[in-house]
């Protein structure tokens, strides 16, 4: 049986126990719930735990280990000739195997013998490994069910036990988020690593020009690829500062509207239509950035006499900041309507007029979150990519001057790892560096915008 | 309204002059016919009521009964309720407040008021006091600003304890210290009016006391009017007492008189613990 097949039985025998356990639980107690520790309910999931919790184990587990363990019984079991090839022609014959075996299409025309052979065994050990999975599937959770059955008596502490395992699940779970990041970020880390063997890591962090093209032959042009960072982040910045010089400010006298202003009945439509923003695919952003905005400014440009170039750091930075209005300014619409009422009567009652007591009583209050919620517009800006892509161009120019194409950290990792790649060039590696540097300039700011709100805060109860 | 009227009263005078003897009898707040709706609900009927300058007049009554929305429509506060509406006339040394060309702030200058919950902003405590003054610009100097705040808090009755540690933030205070706080914040506009909303029904029974015995000090100085639910306060500390019901005013007498020989038999009722 398939892996689909067998959560199924899986979820049928955890069903069955659930019922099993709740019946079990009426009849031990003679019927009367009072006589029970615990609701009936609890019953059933005590022994639907006691299926589901190692049966689950037991499939994940052996999804994870079952090709590495056949692959190794399939390479003792070859020829020499064929186990002693070296380990990447050896992984192609496996897959040539292995497709042979599920009658897939074959990437070599000479189908000799031995492939053949080899292929039956994987066939055979492919049957037994299902054969001996469902087996031990099957006695694993009848095994828990009888166990558990077993146990049910009325002073079982059922409901003790299904809360224990409950707060279990949800620590995996949690830990399962923490351990993501850290192994994206260990990833980030060696890959880096490899990286900085090729390249020096000042010449990285400081260098001043970026051309990463790595040649197929000594003599060509560009042989040398330059890594220099610099531009990147500097264009990384300079659009990330235009979108926040327009997000931040539109986004909080928004949400200044919405919360304070506001009656009732606008902000419960306004609301929602600014979040519908939120929700516009980056890369409809992207084509209105530049087919729209960046010839509007580069007509503008003319008008006045100024050379604004069609792919500008100006237009891409503009639509960007568009883009985060709806984050800022929902969120600071949220904390600010969570200021206690009280605070604002107070405020009116001693004489202050709305926009005193907004500025001086409810924005200090509510500072923690709106930083909050700019800081996230920032790390939305950072990490945008399709906008920049599509509207700020791909030239890296390190320049302070927003009419002029640039382009950021992000662009340029995509342009690294779109097409054919060697992944060990140095030119691939430098996209885990960048992302490294991402990753580090977020979190400074993070720890900046904590540092920040923790010495300004105005602790209301 | 007449001309010489207009003239006689200060617009917008910050100033903490106490009204002289002569003027004590003077009826500071009028209000005449005052119904209030929230929505299509009524919640206020014909309420007609005279507020003497200098006294302390309580309102009493069981919850719901309009007192506090009383309260709050004499220095406009029920305008922050979308679907709360006033009718009829509440004159405030004889100008109407309801008035197009009344502005509301400074009506709230003239009338403060100090809340049910104290709500110190979180602000240290010497911003707290500050805050009106700063806002209604009513220094020059920083020193002159610390002379209010420390008169304000002397008043309050909290000088003494907080003078070490004015930079504190406001909200570390105790309840009881908060609601001086807040009081001591109101005093510091030097308001004509001061509007108390239970403003020890989250104290203990020492707090109160202190508020209690700094209510009685205030009123040499401003004309006090305080919602309660404690016969006992009302009795300590009004001169006037006003007893609420359903949304009607029943009765307003002396305090002694009220508490001694109600005129209704409602009143009598109440005070007596027989219902509310």
């Amino acid at each position: 049986m398939s892996f689909p097949v067998l959560f199924g039985v899986l979820a049928l025998l955890t069903i069955f126990g659930y019922y099993l356990g709740r019946s079990r639980a009426l009849k031990t107690a003679g019927g009367q719930v009072r006589n029970l520790h615990s609701l009936p309910n609890y019953y059933g999931y005590y022994i639907g735990l006691w299926c589901a919790a190692p049966g689950f184990l037991l499939l994940v587990g052996w999804m994870a280990l079952e090709n590495t363990i056949m692959d190794s019984m399939l390479i003792a079991n070859l020829p020499d000739s064929m186990s002693s090839l070296p380990a990447a022609e050896l992984s192609l014959l496996l897959n040539d195997v292995k497709n042979l075996a599920n009658g897939d299409i074959v990437s070599r025309e000479v189908i000799d013998l031995d492939l053949k052979d080899a292929a039956a065994f994987y066939g055979q050990l492919l049957t037994t490994s299902k054969m001996l999975l469902t087996a031990i599937l099957v006695a694993v959770t009848c095994g828990g069910i009888l166990v558990a059955r077993g146990r049910i008596a009325p002073d079982l502490r059922a409901r003790n036990s299904v809360e224990k395992a409950a707060m279990a699940i949800m620590i995996i779970c949690s830990t399962i988020a923490v351990l993501t990041t850290l192994g994206i970020i260990l990833s980030l880390l060696f890959e880096s690593l490899r990286f900085f063997q090729m390249v020096h890591p000042l010449d990285f962090v400081f260098g001043l020009e970026w051309s990463p093209q790595t040649a197929l032959r000594k003599d060509q042009v560009g042989a040398t690829g330059l890594f220099g960072a610099v531009p990147l982040l500097a264009g990384t910045m300079l659009i990330s500062l235009i979108a926040m010089c327009v997000a931040a400010p539109v986004g909080l006298m928004a949400a200044i509207y919405m919360s304070e202003y506001a009656p009732t009945k606008v902000r419960g439509t306004v609301k929602p239509l600014l979040e519908i923003l939120a929700g516009i695919p980056t890369v409809v952003y992207g084509f209105f950035a530049a087919l729209t905005v960046a010839p509007f400014f580069r007509g503008l440009g003319l008008d006045f006499g100024l050379t604004i170039s069609s792919e500008s750091a100006l237009a891409a930075g503009i639509v960007m900041g568009i883009m985060i209005i709806p984050f800022v300014s929902s969120l600071s619409d949220d904390v600010m309507s969570a200021v206690p009422q009280s605070l604002r009567e107070g405020s009116y009652g001693l004489g202050a007029t709305k926009s005193e007591t907004i500025k001086q009583v409810i924005l200090p209050a509510a500072l923690p979150g709106i930083v909050g919620s700019i800081l996230l517009g920032v790390s939305r800006a950072i990490g945008e990519t399709m906008i920049v892509v599509m509207a700020a161009g791909l030239a890296a120019n390190l320049t302070a001057n927003p009419f002029e194409a640039v382009t950021t950290v992000t662009v340029q990792i995509v342009t690294l790892l779109v097409g054919d790649q060697e992944f060990d060039s140095a030119k691939t590696l430098a996209a885990f560096a960048l992302g490294l540097i991402l990753f580090c300039v977020t979190l400074v700011l993070n720890i900046i915008a904590l540092t920040i709100v923790n010495k300004y805060r105005e602790q209301y109860d | 309204m007449t001309p010489d009227m207009n003239q006689s009263i200060p617009q917008d005078t910050a100033g903490d002059s106490p009204v002289t003897q002569s003027q004590a009898d003077a009826v500071k707040l009028k209000a005449r016919n005052v119904k209030v709706f929230y929505g299509e609900k009524q919640a206020l009927f014909d309420v007609n009521l005279d507020i003497k300058a200098n006294e302390v007049t309580s309102l009493i009554g069981p919850s719901g009964c309009g007192k506090s929305t009383f309260l709050r429509s004499l220095n406009r506060m029920n305008d922050t309720i979308d679907i709360c509406r006033v009718e009829g006339e509440i004159s405030l040394d004889g100008q109407d407040i309801y008035d197009k060309n009344i502005d509301v702030v400074h009506l709230r200058a003239r009338v403060g008021m100090v809340f049910q919950k104290p709500n110190p902003f979180p602000k240290s405590i010497f911003d707290n006091v500050a805050y009106g003054p700063r806002i209604h610009g009513l220094t020059n100097s920083n020193s002159e600003l610390e002379g209010i705040v420390q008169t304000a808090l002397e008043k309050a009755g909290l000088w003494n304890e907080v003078k070490d540690r004015l930079d504190q933030p406001g909200t570390g205070l105790s309840g009881g210290q908060q609601q001086r706080l807040c009081i001591a914040r109101a005093v510091a506009v030097s308001p004509e009016v001061i509007l108390m909303d239970e403003p020890c029904s989250a104290l203990d029974p020492i707090a109160t006391a202190k508020i209690e015995e700094l209510i009685d000090e205030l009123r040499e100085n401003f004309t006090i009017v305080i919602v309660t639910h404690s016969m006992q306060q009302a009795a300590r500390v009004s001169q006037r007492t006003a007893f609420f019901h359903l949304g009607y005013l029943v009765e307003e007498d002396d305090t002694e008189k009220m508490f001694t020989n109600p005129t209704d038999e409602r009143t009598q009722g109440y005070i007596t613990g027989r219902f509310g």
